[in-house]
């Protein structure tokens, strides 16, 4: 008798618990701190890429959600700085069940939280930015420079100059300067642009410009005294177009200069006016408009949902990042769900997986709606970039075109390479073991 | 009349020359050391230590350096977050370089570095004054970040400058959870408090605020200008730079030498003025208000429900509406508030 009651006993509470995990089903949410900047000197650029991505993350929940799980956010403002960053990172990463992904849009930021992530076990991207070596995920499992990183742009620079010269023989005796925000960022492209210039033979100049870079007159009067053929902006902020506006004075052709991604928005072009017409830069997202951007107008916007006060702004530079971010963060979700179960609330652990395992071809672009938007993207435990590909754009006066039609992309052979050694002296400096995470 | 000395007798030199003369301060300060070494360790979460004491404990340690120059020696300086980079960037070169550096070690040789360079950078303050001297310090400022930046050999030839901390260990024990950091970070910044405490009221430190006050006359009476000077530069730069490699250590872990910004070392100059300009206790006070107000505000900013674009910049016009407040109604500082709150207490409830 007393046997048959604790069977019973045992087979309600299974009863009870199967229920109310039936019950959490049906509302299952995931978390995402978002830790934006609407304030200060970078505002203009953070509102338009968090804005770009809370109106993805809109527009998923409105069709839905992925496979049912409902995405949730709450933001916090970091004002650019590191010590708010780390703040607003630990304040909200065990919210909401816990949170699933970290994109700060900040170097400082990523530095700051670079080691907490790996402990907490949370995934952080940094598309375009941070940490080059990064792409190791052997070295870095939780840490996803995706698309793209600093050194593949500067790679993909050299090999668009030299098939604008002809052909990347004809670089040698040319002559390129390397203007740039003298920082961490700035100097992050120098390994990979003094190989090429060894391997190529061309002459690399490089000139610092110290942050903000409000006063560049001295630097470009160094440059019309080296008469290069041509000049890689890599800035920031306010030094973008103080530097296009210069070139303009001091008669520089914009043609020949060639912008890091970070110095060809529409906040970086504008404020330069009629100066910036036909000057260039790298970029990751193809300038236009999709299909997607559309929805996002008629769903989201129309439903008042919208996260930009200008609706102008839907599909400039910055917000076209922000979705993109948010495309890689859902479709990250969706390949996680295949291997932990389809419409379930995965942890940030799972997710790490799913953006180790990310394939986004072209195909699956189109379905989305974002054909073309960013380049494909196919990740691995070796390869937590993807790609390494970036376009061309330029700006016409109004707007920024598409220059390069296809995608390119430089030596990638020697770039991985670097990665290697690069991630190899980190590892040994922070004793770490490499080693692919399942 | 809970805050009256009446009936405490000082009846040796000993007695009479402790650091905290009257029996109410010295419980408070023990009280408040037991809670933050026992209690807080116990309830504390982890964002707790790692997102709010930590940071505020560092930044306190810092405005101490910073009030030691500027608050009793009179020498104003806008290179304080220069003389934390060397302190970090000298630890982690000593951690690195020397097999088996002891972390305590590292952190006191970052210090002297710091100390030497505040010395070196000092040296102008002997021929300029006031506004000059800002701008003078203000050279450290840039001249320093320039330095670790160019040099490659200051951060192991980390191809973008950025350097990633050693794990602290002392004595086999490892400080890697927020919690036994944040222990660390205390013990340092409490060591480091009680000897500033002790030493602005020792000859030294009188010798810096008669040169503060007014240096021909200090000069007139005996004191020597140069080395009162150079030693306030020197024992502020070594605060400094502790803080700065405990910035870099127990807080950050990986550093751009961008962290010391001169934003940071304006950070520092407010956090003296608002917490008083020419007290330890207004050092605690001031990082308090600036670290911890804006958290306090986007905290309950956001509760208002308002849309974030609002809700971010009203955090900041909150934040200096309150500053201007303060310093329109106590220009001296929360110290001085503290201080005038002390008098009242000590008459109560006699007001004559």
């Amino acid at each position: 008798m007393k046997f048959r009651f604790t069977r019973l006993l045992a087979v309600s509470a299974v009863a009870v618990t199967t229920a109310l995990s039936g019950a959490l089903a049906s509302a299952q949410e995931q978390f995402v701190p978002i830790l934006s900047y609407r304030v200060g000197p970078y505002a203009s650029g953070g509102s338009g890429f968090f804005g770009g991505m809370i109106d993805y993350f809109n527009l998923v929940n409105m069709s839905g959600g992925i496979n049912g799980v409902k995405i949730t956010w709450e933001e916090c403002e970091t004002e650019y700085n590191a010590a708010r960053g780390v703040e607003c990172y630990e304040r909200l990463k065990k919210k909401g069940g816990g949170a699933t992904v970290v994109e700060p849009l900040s170097t400082g930021i990523a530095y700051g939280i670079l080691d907490r992530v790996g402990t907490d076990k949370i995934p952080m991207t940094t598309l375009g930015y941070g940490r080059s070596d990064a792409a190791n995920g052997a070295v870095f499992p939780y840490v996803f420079p995706l698309l793209t990183s600093y050194w593949s742009q500067a790679a993909a620079m050299v090999k668009y100059l030299g098939d604008k010269s002809g052909g990347l023989d004809k670089l040698k005796g040319k002559k390129i300067v390397h203007l740039y925000h003298d920082s961490a960022f700035g100097k992050e492209p120098f390994p990979v642009l003094e190989a090429a210039s060894k391997q190529y033979g061309f002459d690399l100049v490089k000139i610092p410009v110290p942050h903000p870079g409000n006063e560049q007159n001295s630097q470009w009067l160094q440059i019309r005294q080296a008469n290069p053929d041509y000049v890689i902006l890599w800035g920031w902020g306010v030094m973008n177009a103080v530097a296009v506006k210069t070139a303009a004075r001091v008669g520089f052709p914009r043609e020949k200069m060639l912008g890091v991604w970070w110095a060809g928005s529409e906040e970086d072009a504008i404020p330069a006016g009629d100066a910036a017409k036909g000057y260039s830069t790298m970029t990751y997202n193809t300038p236009g408009n999709y299909p997607v951007l559309d929805e996002i107008r008629k769903k989201v916007y129309g439903a008042k949902k919208g996260n930009l006060e200008d609706t102008s702004r839907i599909g400039s530079v910055y917000h076209m990042r922000g979705v993109t971010v948010g495309i890689l963060y859902t479709e990250a979700v969706k390949k996680a769900q295949e291997k932990y179960g389809k419409g379930k609330a995965l942890t940030g652990e799972q997710i790490r997986w799913g953006y180790e395992n990310l394939n986004v071809d072209e195909a699956k672009q189109k379905t989305l709606g974002a054909a073309g938007m960013f380049p494909p993207i196919k990740t691995s435990c070796q390869d937590h970039e993807g790609s390494g590909a970036a376009k061309v754009q330029v700006w016409d006066g109004k707007a920024w075109k598409a220059l390069t039609p296809n995608w390119i992309t430089g030596d990638r052979a020697a770039v991985q390479k670097m990665v290697a050694d690069s991630s190899a002296k980190y590892a040994a400096d922070a004793k770490i073991t490499p080693g692919c995470m399942k | 009349m809970i805050y009256r000395e009446a009936g405490q007798y000082k009846t040796t030199y000993v007695s009479d020359s402790q650091i905290f003369p009257i029996a109410q301060d010295r419980y408070a300060v023990a009280a408040l050391l037991v809670i933050a070494f026992l209690l807080i360790p116990l309830f504390a979460t982890q964002y707790i230590f790692s997102a709010i004491l930590t940071p505020f404990l560092i930044l306190a340690l810092a405005t101490l350096g910073l009030n030691i120059l500027t608050g009793y020696a009179g020498q104003l300086s806008l290179g304080t977050a220069a003389f934390m980079a060397v302190g970090a960037f000298g630890s982690f070169n000593f951690m690195t370089r020397v097999d088996g550096m002891p972390a305590l070690v590292a952190f006191i040789l970052g210090g002297i570095c710091a100390a030497l360079v505040g010395i070196l950078f000092g040296l102008p303050s002997l021929r300029i004054r006031g506004f000059y001297l800002a701008a003078s310090t203000l050279a450290t400022q840039f001249f320093v970040l320039w330095a670790l930046s160019k040099v490659p050999w200051f951060t192991n030839y980390s191809t973008s400058g950025v350097i990633t901390t050693q794990k602290v260990q002392i004595l086999g024990f490892k400080f890697d959870t927020p919690q036994s950091e944040y222990l660390l970070v205390l013990a340092i910044v409490a060591v480091m408090a009680l000897m500033a405490k002790n030493m602005v009221r020792s000859n030294v430190g009188r010798s810096w605020m008669a040169v503060r006050d007014m240096d021909v006359a200090a000069e007139v009476i005996g004191f020597r200008i140069m080395r009162t000077k150079l030693t306030a530069f020197a024992v502020s730069s070594f605060y400094c730079g502790v803080a700065g490699a405990l910035y870099a250590y127990c807080y950050l872990g990986t550093v751009e030498p961008e962290a010391y910004s001169l934003d940071l070392s304006f950070r520092i100059l407010f956090m003296v003025i608002i917490g008083g300009v020419g007290s330890i206790l207004g050092s605690f006070l001031g990082a308090g208000f600036i670290v911890l107000l804006p958290v306090a505000l986007s905290i309950i900013v956001h509760y208002t429900g308002l849309p974030n674009s609002v809700t971010s910049n009203l955090e900041l016009m909150v934040f200096g509406a309150l500053i201007i407040f303060f310093l329109i109604v106590e220009p001296h500082g929360l110290a001085r508030l503290w201080q005038i709150g002390k008098e009242k207490l000590r008459l109560w409830p006699f007001p004559h």
